[in-house]
């Protein structure tokens, strides 16, 4: 288990996948996805794949592109993966739900235990589940409910595993994120504030919360790739991106920033938590 | 069981004599009799018609003749203190005479009344003595008779104020409760042995052995069998177990008994074994009560032990859920702490497959298991111990109590009640959380549970919330669950009882032990070398989960055991020490290697006088400023008569307190890593609201942090301030029933004489009410106003008195076994009415309790043993024959029992057994000769452990401008004859002066009872 919040980040490899045209073209699952510019989507896409493997060092591993599946790059809502044990989702979306066939491959080839939801009553996006290091809070969107949320407690017996409301379209990750092992970024909307409010009265930890001019720009990753006690990082969006929130993210001061661009996925509602699954290989050691 | 026998005829007999003569008794009493009976049915079953009793005169003399011994059985009735009066006796009698002359007549019909409810009792104990339930609750009561008059000397005096012939009388029936009385005796922890007759010896030895096997399943599966009495409190057995483990940090385990398949109960200590047993088997399994959330903050490997041993019976079970490669690590620490190195040759699969790791145990967990343990080379058992902690404490359902429940909509949920709080689970989901700073009252109601909780940032009202429980026992279990988990983990000190005024009818119910705080500390104390004990293998957990217990008989467990000396030294005071009075964990604090109980009873009576000592001021002064930082915690109602070690104590947990708030997060488990972590001092203020822990960096503004910070603080000290304006309109209250208030309740005997015995109770209740309610107003108010006021409310009192006393006969009454209390009505309003209310609440049958963990109301008395007491009584025996009219009818309790509990008190009339010795300086006896003064105050505080019992009481009187304090110490020692009872006795009295450096000890009396009594009495 390691030491609480220790655990937090701990990454070892990445997993990304490709930008399909489907999504550019704005065909495929989603009759109502807006046209990308493809060209730009695949380049953000790609500056990330490499900060992931050079800035963090990580093993990246890209799955390739599928054109039946648009989505395909927001793999963050396919899997939620702790430690070693990955829990494939079943996407909110029938038309996802084929995404989390070659995820779930891929987690297994890198020797997670998969975990899979097996009821067909459940529905749960993996931007829908925040970990923090010591608790999962899974929030009841549109998109997660609460068989779910059960589910993901069922799958991280260690750790509590809360509900938490989320008020519109968004999923939860898209509203906030860690930015530390004892901090919760949130952004500022009335949806995201609730949903910090609803964590604060879950938690048995006292977290640090900080909040941020635009709910995206909580949506970041912290990172700690390579051996315990290397410094961590932060993967947030960039000034191109979310001028207003660069300042409030500078008060992050145990992390090193490492910006990234995801403008254009942003448009068919990708993250960063939702275009990469990191995990790490040796969860314990 | 012959003994029983014997009794029973016995009773039989005199009860038909009786029978014959209640025809022609006052139908009156006789009518109340049958009306007190009606109220309390287990009295129907006694062999005996209801009748009565007060003709019992020509039997009972009769029976007297025929065994003349029998009456030193009185003895055991009197309190120490009153044997001394022997030496007043005169004066006594003079005294009594001339200033009684008008009250006579209603003490003699008071104490008619009493002797007929006496008989009754006895026999219905007897006859059902093999009823057990029953049984338990005639003992119960006759425990309650033996305590009443040892404390109340007035009475005693008052009896001696009486004629001979009365007293005759008195002594008959005190004979005649003797055998019940016997058997109540050995569950006192005043144990008063030597009025054993010689011709009841053999009886008596017969009784002495009547224990009961009690079996108790230890946490490795094995099962210890001991021979408890019949009466003892659970503590007793409980710390035969802890020694039998040779286990000091106690404090976080419990024993559970099964109340049926489902559910299971604790042990309450400070409560006797069989009324919380009821019918149910001796059977208990121990078992950690409360987890502890670092448990690297233990300080023995032994404790750490016991708790893994514990958590792998929770996690095999599925109690505790984790996951696999939680599963597999925490059974590699397992198989490390159980077999060492993991060895190739030995540790074979199946070696492996005979422990349990988890409810669900797979080849590939065994495999895993085996490959980790491989990893964990050269741990010694008890690094791999800490380390299996170490994880499991991370776990969230770590030390988390799950109670099925619905809410308000009908779903199926869980109550988790931890540390921090209360969770409410659905399924495995959290889906709220109550932290205990957010909870400020606990409720429960039939079979609805409800948490009164703080309004919400943006909210402005309180809102309640209830649960369904499935039943009302389970919905009382979880409110005391929480009374307790509360009280463990979130204050320094255990609460007190609260006052009556709160709860007619609830449950008084509280956490009565060491806190974690106290027991963090007491464990720092430690100092013996780590015991040595051999760690037995989990496998056989798993098969005594199959149903097949192995009786293994630990050597090594035992054998390490070297008495508990350093224990001593460790928790508290010696044996004779007088410490820790109040602390509402004394009974554990003082720890006597008693082998022998009641054999032997030391008492120590200091008396100290002083000017116009402003004690209580001066502690709620000081406990003011302390509270500061212990918003939420009770400390600042510690006890108002603090021994200096007490006081040491005190500042000792307020340092902790304080470090504590410095250094962690308010939220519970703060020791753990977190504390590793720097957190913003605003951050921990904003954790210390108990809601919001997110706090907004951007926003941070130290400014608005401090304030948050100083409002808190403000409330707290708020709070102080009504605690202490309520004790000092206590105080004045007293003042209130000084001379001007005796007419009051002079007239107020009369009236109770004449009606039923239910209807004394009820003035004292009353009167305790009103006053608490009235502190708002009367708290700063000078003493005449209050006085005057005091006045008043009497009046008003007594005209209600009927209602309230229907009320109470209705709702306690139904209890099966409950503990009445026997008040002086002098003291009605002073603090320690709770006293009565809070033993009341022992009934199981409650249908409500409540719970303030927030609002903290104390009053400077305490717990259930504390009992009232009239001014002056000792040394100014000629005052006190004055009172004692008022005393007569001082009875609190409602049902028919309590009458029984009067005639034990007037009992004290009769002198018997023993040696004492009274020691004084001269100044006592001027006070003696003295015109009564006012009496300004009074209280009373009983503390008690396994074997001791001490009592303080604080009198102030106003005597001719001259403003009086004096401090009653009563100590009983209860011990075998190895006590150095001399070398006891100087150190009583050093530390009396020790704690009261500025008063002077006027008054030594030493009474010493031994088993074999002396012939001859009076």
């Amino acid at each position: 288990m390691g030491t609480p919040g220790e655990g937090l980040g701990r990454c070892s490899h990445a997993l990304i996948r490709g930008v399909p045209e489907s999504l550019g073209s704005g065909e495929g699952s989603g009759a109502g996805l807006p046209a990308l510019d493809l060209a730009k989507a695949q380049r953000e896409h790609g500056v990330l794949g490499g900060k992931l493997r050079q800035r963090l060092g990580l093993q990246l591993l890209e799955l390739p592109p599928e054109e039946s599946l648009p989505l395909g790059p927001l793999l963050g809502d396919t899997a939620v993966i702790q430690g070693d044990t990955a829990l494939i989702t079943r996407p909110w979306s029938p038309a996802r739900r084929p995404e989390v066939d070659g995820v779930r491959k891929a987690l297994q080839d890198l020797g997670l235990r998969i975990v899979e939801m097996g009821d067909e009553s459940a529905t749960l996006d993996g931007t829908d589940v925040l970990f923090t290091g010591r608790e999962f809070f899974v929030g009841l969107s549109k998109w997660t409910n609460h068989r779910g949320a059960e589910i993901v407690a069922d799958t991280f017996r260690d750790f509590a595993v809360s509900t938490v409301p989320v008020s519109g379209s968004s999923h939860l990750r898209s509203l906030c994120g860690m930015g530390g092992p004892r901090t919760v970024v949130a952004g500022s909307s009335d949806a995201a504030q609730k949903a910090v409010r609803a964590m604060a009265v879950l938690t048995d930890h006292p977290y640090a919360s900080l909040t941020l001019p635009d709910d995206t720009a909580a949506d970041c990753l912290f990172l700690r790739p390579g051996l315990p006690g290397a410094s961590p990082f932060l993967l947030h969006r960039g000034g191109g991106d979310l001028p207003n929130s660069q300042e409030a993210l500078q008060k992050l001061t145990d992390v090193t920033l490492v910006p990234v661009s995801c403008s254009e996925l942003e448009k068919v509602g990708a993250g960063l938590s939702s275009l990469c699954l990191v995990l790490s290989t040796r969860p314990h050691s | 069981m012959t003994t029983e026998v014997g009794s029973a005829s016995e009773v039989k007999k005199e009860s038909d004599q009786i029978g014959a003569d209640a025809a022609k008794e006052k139908p009156k009493e006789v009518a109340e009799n049958q009306q007190n009976q009606s109220s309390d049915p287990e009295e129907e079953k006694g062999p005996q018609p209801p009748p009565a009793a007060e003709s019992q005169s020509s039997p009972r003399r009769q029976k007297r003749e025929k065994d003349p011994s029998e009456s030193r059985g009185i003895s055991r009735f009197i309190p120490p203190w009153l044997k001394k009066q022997k030496s007043y006796n005169l004066v006594v009698a003079k005294d009594g005479g001339d200033k009684k002359g008008p009250t006579q007549a209603v003490v003699e019909e008071q104490i008619i009344d009493k002797e007929e409810s006496l008989p009754r009792e006895e026999r219905q104990a007897k006859g059902d003595a093999e009823e057990t339930a029953q049984r338990k609750q005639q003992e119960i009561k006759a425990q309650v008779k033996e305590e009443q008059p040892s404390v109340s000397v007035a009475e005693a005096q008052l009896a001696k104020g009486e004629s001979k012939e009365r007293e005759d009388e008195k002594e008959k029936e005190i004979q005649e409760e003797k055998p019940e009385g016997e058997a109540a005796k050995r569950e006192t922890k005043e144990v008063q042995t030597n009025e054993l007759r010689a011709d009841k010896i053999s009886q008596k030895a017969t009784k002495k052995t009547k224990t009961v096997q009690c079996k108790v399943i230890l946490l490795d599966g094995t099962e210890y069998s001991c021979d408890v009495e019949k009466g003892a409190k659970g503590q007793v057995l409980f710390d035969k177990v802890c020694e039998r483990l040779n286990l000091l940090e106690k404090d976080y385990f419990g024993l559970l008994f099964q109340e049926n398949s489902e559910q299971k109960n604790w042990l309450d200590p400070a409560k006797e074994i069989k009324r919380q047993l009821r019918n149910l088997p001796w059977l208990f399994t121990f078992n950690v009560k409360f987890y502890p959330p670092d448990p690297s903050q233990l300080t023995e490997d032994i404790t750490r032990y016991f708790l893994c041993l514990q958590l792998r019976q929770d996690i095999a079970s599925g109690r505790l859920p984790c996951s696999f490669v939680t599963h597999a690590l925490l059974g590699s620490y397992t198989l490390q702490a159980e077999l060492g190195d993991y060895d190739p040759e030995e540790h074979s699969p199946d070696v492996v497959s005979d422990f349990q790791f988890a409810p669900t145990q797979t080849k590939e967990l065994e495999e895993k298991v085996a490959e980790l343990h491989k990893t964990h080379r050269g741990l010694s058992p008890a690094q791999a111990d800490s380390q299996f902690l170490e994880n499991v404490k991370r776990l969230s359902m770590y030390g988390v109590d799950l109670h099925h429940a619905k809410d308000s909509e009908g779903v199926d949920i869980k109550l988790g009640v931890c540390a921090n709080g209360l969770l409410i689970y659905k399924d495995r989901l959290r889906i709220n959380r109550f932290a205990w700073p957010k909870i400020l009252k606990i409720s429960y109601k039939r079979s609805n549970f409800y948490i009164k909780v703080r309004p919400a940032e943006l909210e402005q009202f309180e809102s309640t919330i209830g649960f369904k429980l499935p039943n009302h026992r389970a919905a009382k279990r979880l409110w005391k669950v929480c009374v307790e988990h509360h009280t463990f983990y979130r204050l320094v000190s255990p609460e007190q009882p609260p006052k009556a005024k709160f709860l007619t009818l609830g449950s008084k119910f509280r956490y009565s032990g060491r806190t974690q705080a106290q027991t963090r500390q007491a464990s720092i104390l430690i100092d013996r070398p780590a015991p040595h004990f051999d760690r037995t293998s989990s496998k056989r957990v798993s098969r005594s989960l199959d149903g097949a217990l192995i009786g293994v008989v630990d050597q090594s467990l035992m054998k390490d055991f070297s008495g508990p000396p350093g224990e001593i030294s460790a928790y508290g005071p010696g044996v004779v020490s007088p410490v820790g009075i109040q602390d509402g964990d004394g009974r554990r604090d003082v720890r006597i290697p008693t082998k022998a109980p009641h054999l032997q009873l030391i008492e120590g009576k200091v008396k100290m006088e002083e000017e116009e000592t402003q004690l209580e001021e001066k502690n709620s002064l000081r406990v003011e400023g302390d509270n500061i930082y212990v918003r939420h915690s009770n400390l600042m109602l510690e006890d108002l008569d603090k021994a200096q070690e007490d006081i040491l104590k005190h500042q000792a947990s307020i340092s902790e307190l304080k470090r504590n708030f410095m250094e962690s997060t308010p939220e519970p488990r703060p020791n753990e890593w977190e504390k590793r972590r720097i957190t913003p001092l605003s951050l921990q203020t904003q954790g210390r609201k108990g809601d919001h822990l997110f706090k907004d960096i951007l926003s941070m503004k130290e400014k608005h942090q401090m304030a948050t910070e100083w409002t808190v603080e403000e409330k707290a000290q708020e709070a102080d301030k009504s605690l202490e304006e309520e004790i000092t309109s206590i105080l004045f209250s007293e003042k209130g029933l000084s001379d001007s208030m005796r007419a009051t309740f002079t007239s107020a005997t009369t009236w109770t004489a004449e009606g039923t015995v239910v209807n004394c109770n009820a003035p004292s209740e009353k009167l305790s009410s009103s006053s608490f309610s009235q502190l708002p107003e009367s708290s700063h108010e000078t003493l005449n106003v209050v006085e005057e006021k005091k006045q008043a409310e009497v009046g008003k009192d007594e005209r209600v008195i009927t209602e309230e006393m229907n009320g109470k006969e209705i709702s306690p009454g139904s209890g099966p076994g409950e503990i009445r209390k026997v008040e002086p009505l002098t003291q009605k309003d002073s603090t320690s009415l709770s006293s009565e209310s809070s033993s009341s609440s022992e009934s199981e049958e409650e249908e409500v309790g409540e719970y303030r963990p927030y609002h903290r109301v104390t009053e400077g008395t305490i717990r259930e043993e504390q009992e009232e007491y009239e001014e002056e009584t000792e040394e100014e025996p000629g005052r006190a024959a004055k009172p004692p009219v008022v005393k007569t009818e001082m009875v609190t309790i409602s049902d028919a029992s309590q009458r029984t509990e009067i005639s034990t008190k007037e009992v004290p009339i009769v002198q018997t057994e023993t040696k004492t010795i009274t020691y004084e300086s001269p100044q006592v006896d001027g006070g003696a000769g003295d015109d009564s003064g006012t009496l300004v105050s009074a209280q009373t505080i009983t503390s008690d452990s396994v074997s001791t019992t001490t009592t303080t009481h604080i009198t102030k009187t106003v005597k001719g401008g001259i403003s009086e304090t004096r401090i009653e110490k009563r100590i009983v020692i209860t011990g075998d004859g190895d006590i150095d009872h001399d070398q006891a006795l100087a150190q009583a009295i050093k530390e009396a002066r020790e704690q009261h450096p500025d008063m002077s000890v006027t008054r030594v009396v030493v009474h010493k009872e031994t088993e074999l009594a002396e012939e001859g009495e009076d």
